[in-house]
């Protein structure tokens, strides 16, 4: 089994940081701050969060606040979006700076996208998906704001997003999806509520992605992509079925995903690189305890010594 | 950032992508600066339309464009009424088109499909349907799997009032069309559950149309028996057939007819009686006003029932109550005699039991009792009467008709009879061979007293190992329960796993029975409503990681878990709830070596809301221990009263591990074997 090329890719997620003028970065401009998560994360995971200066991060995250109202864009002047304001949260709770935000005003933001049968908006323009609430939850709880929100009307909602194959969709009746189900899981995880799952059910279906090739894919017969390293395997981590896969041929697929020349990992072999499979690359291979990664909290998607300094030391 | 290679097939000219570099950059930077300074002229919009066809993600060109259909809207009914129809259908216009333009591109972009939402879901005009189900039908075409089309779908149905009966008839179309469409599968099981819920006509016939649903997904299976959609439904639909529809009392402890013989020192000792239940699924409503006692001199309000759950859920199969003092009222020579009838479930039962002061002498009858090492070295030797075990299946006496089950088991027979002759054909099919297993098994659980499968289900099993080797260990799941359920399925075979246990020194209920079941190969526990009335436990040498069953044996006393592959203390939640546990064993596992935890969302932990910081946990936090570090077993030991504990053989253990252990379990007298203090 080959290597994981950590040098490599840590420069490579340092050189897309500085790259922001061709297509390719132009495109994705409007998700820098999910990316500064992914690339952050990931140079932690590998023990190489030192080489980036933390106060340029923090200027630079702060700078993406929409002042009125406490949520966080894509990038500086997109709107705010819940998406980003977790990735802003998570940023600065892995640089151990969460003091640099106004927590109420945070959280309040976050709070009020909740709406009466309990889901949650993406913004103020009403779209709703059971990605928000995973992502509403994970940042009030990491805010220590979580009684903001009528949480047993959260998980009601989520709950009516439960399918009969065990698995979740982004809205009542949606198809099970492995990112859907991540964010439904990750969500009933934080809030105790995980006994809604049927675990083996759920287990079942999701242990039958991995497919011939040892990588998994999203829903059946669908083709394998690293990303799912992440959605499926987490998944399976927090209900306790990860047995149920082969870790060995997983880890080697994504290990065969990367570009050793150049650093950086593809959705599938030979494929090109971007940070956000690579992110999930390593975090896939941190979940099965590659030697020498940090272990990666399943629900929270930051490093377990993170979380822990978040809920155990006052 | 999907499907892209990774050396570009054609080298693009770098003029020209610098060119389009320039041109989005431009783009983007007017949009912004439109967007700010909120200019809605149509200049403008046309920067936004010109953008987000280049790059439909670009979500804030999504928002501008909303706010710029509602400023000019609002400008229009503030000039002009006659033509604002045709305006607002125009402008509608506008914003629909923008949105077919970005689906070309990009046909699964969030932020498109929610605009065309957004624009019709306001009703400010009727919806052209017939558009909506044309643009859907080609997009489905082009991608059937393309789930927010099928989202798409349920919302314009909705908007139109379209019957379930006719979407419904939509899945039928697209399975016609290909078989594999696990898409149009899971939509017809979520129309059909609904329709039969709802009773609505046509639908009253329950297994008539589950009947035609087999029928329909066996033509699926013998199409394409590689395509995984048809084995995903006909689960459910056999899930649908072996799931009993109503909820009843599987076991209880105390049993009927039970004559309970406590020795001196539990009634000493002991100030809580467990009476425990066991229903076949999650329940609630399991309270004073359902369960009724009737004895000289107990009543109900001594007992508070309690769900036996991880965490806040107010649902669960195992509830167990507590007679308080109940010490107090069996001094009485003939014994206390209790009757209880529990109502909570469409059936009432009805158990009667007796307990009695035992009149043999125990040892160490001053002390707290585990003055001497307990040994886990029953002898198997002597035979044991069968009747001493505590659990019988036909014991509790049911009050009402149960389910009516023929065409349940005809209906699985006729599916068994299929699947044997297609695994004769394809032997090499696991999804045969798994359907074939999980089948047998419902026939078992649903016919009383079956146990006709169990050696064939097994040897699928075994198959499954080798022919799927990559999911082996679900197999081996799976299998670990259907040995349990042949071992407990009768007391003949579960007398086969007993002794009798000499050497203890405490308090307990007769007779002292350990059940022995190591050495089994189980990676998992299952069918404890056949256990609850063990308290010597033996699962030694074994490979379970999950104890997930055992917070129902209240009773248990002595627990040895040793050389198995428990990863982490998390993984013990189960014995939390267990308050006369005081003999435990963990030798030679896995815990300390994992840093990955998989157990951690399913015990009560701060990171799951489910407990706070305790107050050990403060203490110690003030003595200087990194509580972060150990977190995990503070909480479990400190929730523990035990006497003996063995830890050896986990990695975890080392001397700061030895010392936490003193200072949160106070009451210990034997750890590693060895005296404490």
């Amino acid at each position: 089994m080959g290597e994981l090329a950590v040098e490599k890719h840590a420069q490579y997620i340092l050189s897309v940081e500085k790259r922001k003028d061709d297509f390719e970065s132009l495109v994705m401009e409007h998700l820098r701050l999910n990316g500064a998560y992914w690339g952050l994360t990931t140079l932690d995971i590998m023990h190489k969060l030192g080489s980036v200066n933390s106060d340029e991060v923090v200027t630079w995250i702060l700078s993406c606040q929409d002042k009125e109202s406490g949520g966080f864009g894509g990038n500086v002047g997109h709107d705010p979006h819940v998406l980003y304001t977790l990735s802003a949260v998570q940023v600065l709770a892995l640089l151990d700076r969460l003091d640099a935000v106004d927590v109420d005003k945070v959280s309040d933001y976050v709070a009020g996208l909740q709406k009466e049968d309990g889901s949650f908006a993406g913004d103020i323009w009403g779209e709703i998906d059971t990605r928000f609430s995973y992502v509403a939850i994970c940042c009030l709880s990491l805010l220590h704001r979580l009684n903001k929100i009528n949480v047993e009307k959260a998980v009601d909602y989520i709950v009516s997003c439960k399918n009969l194959d065990g698995g979740f969709g982004s809205i009542p009746g949606g198809e099970s999806h492995a990112g859907q189900i991540f964010c439904c899981v990750g969500a009933l995880a934080i809030t105790g509520s995980l006994h809604h799952v049927d675990r083996d059910l759920l287990g079942w279906w999701l242990c039958e992605r991995q497919c011939k090739d040892g990588g998994l894919n999203g829903r059946p017969e669908k083709l394998t992509d690293v990303c799912y390293s992440w959605w499926v395997l987490s998944s399976l981590i927090m209900i306790d079925r990860v047995h149920w896969i082969d870790k060995n041929k997983l880890s080697k697929f994504i290990l065969n995903c990367q570009d050793i020349e150049k650093g950086g990992i593809s959705d599938r072999p030979d494929n090109a690189v971007d940070v956000f499979h690579t992110y999930f690359g390593v975090a896939g291979l941190s979940l099965m305890e590659y030697p020498g990664l940090k272990p990666i909290d399943p629900a929270y998607a930051l490093p377990a010594d993170v979380v822990n300094r978040i809920f155990f030391q006052k | 950032m999907h499907g892209r290679p990774r050396k570009a097939t054609k080298q693009e000219d770098p003029a020209a992508a610098a060119a389009k570099s320039a041109r989005l950059r431009e783009l983007q930077s007017q949009l912004l600066h439109f967007h700010h300074n909120r200019i809605y002229t149509k200049e403008a919009v046309s920067v936004s339309s010109k953008l987000l066809e280049i790059n439909p993600e670009i979500y804030t060109g999504w928002n501008y464009r909303k706010l710029a259909f509602q400023h000019n809207l609002k400008e229009v009914s503030d000039t002009d009424t006659d033509t604002d129809t045709e305006t607002i259908k125009s402008a509608i216009e506008d914003e629909l088109r923008m949105v077919e333009v970005a689906l070309r591109r990009n046909p699964k972009s969030y932020g498109a499909w929610y605009h065309r939402k957004w624009i019709l879901g306001q009703k400010l005009v009727p919806a052209n349907f017939d558009h909506e189900f044309r643009l859907l039908d080609m997009l489905l075409k082009a991608d059937a799997r393309n789930f927010h089309g099928w989202n798409y779908r349920r919302f314009i149905a909705r908007l139109k009032d379209v019957s379930e009966e006719e979407e419904l008839k939509y899945t039928m179309d697209m399975i016609n069309t290909n078989f594999s469409n696990y898409s149009a599968w899971h939509n017809r099981s979520m129309l059909l559950s609904k329709l039969l819920r709802k009773k609505a006509k046509g639908f009253h016939e329950e297994e008539s149309i589950l009947s035609d649903e087999f029928e329909l997904v066996r033509q699926a299976l013998f199409t394409d028996p590689s395509d995984q959609s048809g084995w995903f439904y006909h689960l459910w639909l056999l899930d649908q057939t072996s799931t009993p529809h109503k909820p009843h009392l599987v076991s209880s402890w105390p049993s009927d007819k039970l004559n309970i013989e406590i020795s001196a020192q539990f009634k000493e000792k002991c100030e809580r009686f467990p009476i425990i239940f066991c229903f076949n699924q999650q329940v609630d409503g399991v309270n004073l006003a359902t369960v009724t006692i009737n004895s000289k001199l107990v009543s109900s309000e001594h007992i508070t029932w309690k769900p036996l759950s991880a965490n806040n859920s107010r649902k669960s199969k195992i509830w167990v109550g507590f007679l308080e003092n109940f010490n107090k009222y069996c001094d009485n020579s003939e014994g206390l005699s209790v009757e209880i009838s529990v109502h909570c479930c469409e059936s009432i039962v009805h158990l009667k039991f007796v307990m009695k002061l035992s009149h043999m002498d125990h040892q160490g009858e001053n002390g707290d009792g585990f003055e001497e090492l307990f040994l886990w070295d029953c002898p198997k030797s002597q035979e044991i009467n069968p009747y001493l075990v505590s659990y019988d299946p036909w014991r509790l006496r049911v009050e009402s008709v149960e389910e009516d089950t023929k065409w349940h088991l005809d209906t699985l027979s006729a599916e068994i009879a299929l699947f044997k002759e297609m695994s004769e054909c394809d032997e090499d099919s696991k999804f045969v061979k798994l359907t074939l297993a999980r089948l047998l098994g419902a026939h078992n659980s649903i016919k009383s007293g079956g146990s006709a499968y169990f050696e064939e289900i097994l040897k699928l099993y075994d198959d499954l190992i080798k022919l799927d080797a990559p999911h082996y260990r679900y197999y081996r799941d799976e299998r670990s329960l259907v040995l349990l359920d042949q071992m407990t399925s009768s007391k003949d075979s579960l007398v086969e796993y007993c002794s009798r246990c000499e050497n203890s020194s405490f308090s307990c209920i007769n007779p002292q029975l350990c059940i022995n079941f190591s050495g089994l190969n189980l990676t998992r526990i299952g069918f404890v409503e056949r256990l609850l009335w063990v308290q010597i436990l033996d699962l030694s040498h074994n490979n379970l990681t999950s104890i997930l069953g055992l917070e129902a044996l209240q009773l248990l006393v002595c627990l040895n878990l040793s050389h198995n592959q428990i990863m982490s203390f998390t993984a013990l939640e189960p014995i939390k709830s267990l308050q006369s546990l005081k003999v435990l064993d963990l030798s030679f596992n896995e815990i300390g070596s994992h840093p990955v935890d998989t157990t951690r969302y399913l015990c009560s932990s701060p990171l799951s809301h489910t407990c706070n910081v305790t107050e050990t946990m403060e203490e110690l936090a003030r003595e200087n221990i990194k509580i972060g570090d150990f977190w995990e077993a503070i909480l479990l030991f400190e929730s523990l009263q035990l006497a003996q504990l063995d830890m050896q053989g986990n990695p975890v253990t080392n001397e700061r591990f030895r010392v936490l252990v003193g200072k949160v379990i106070p009451c210990l007298k034997w750890l590693d074997g060895k005296p404490v203090r």
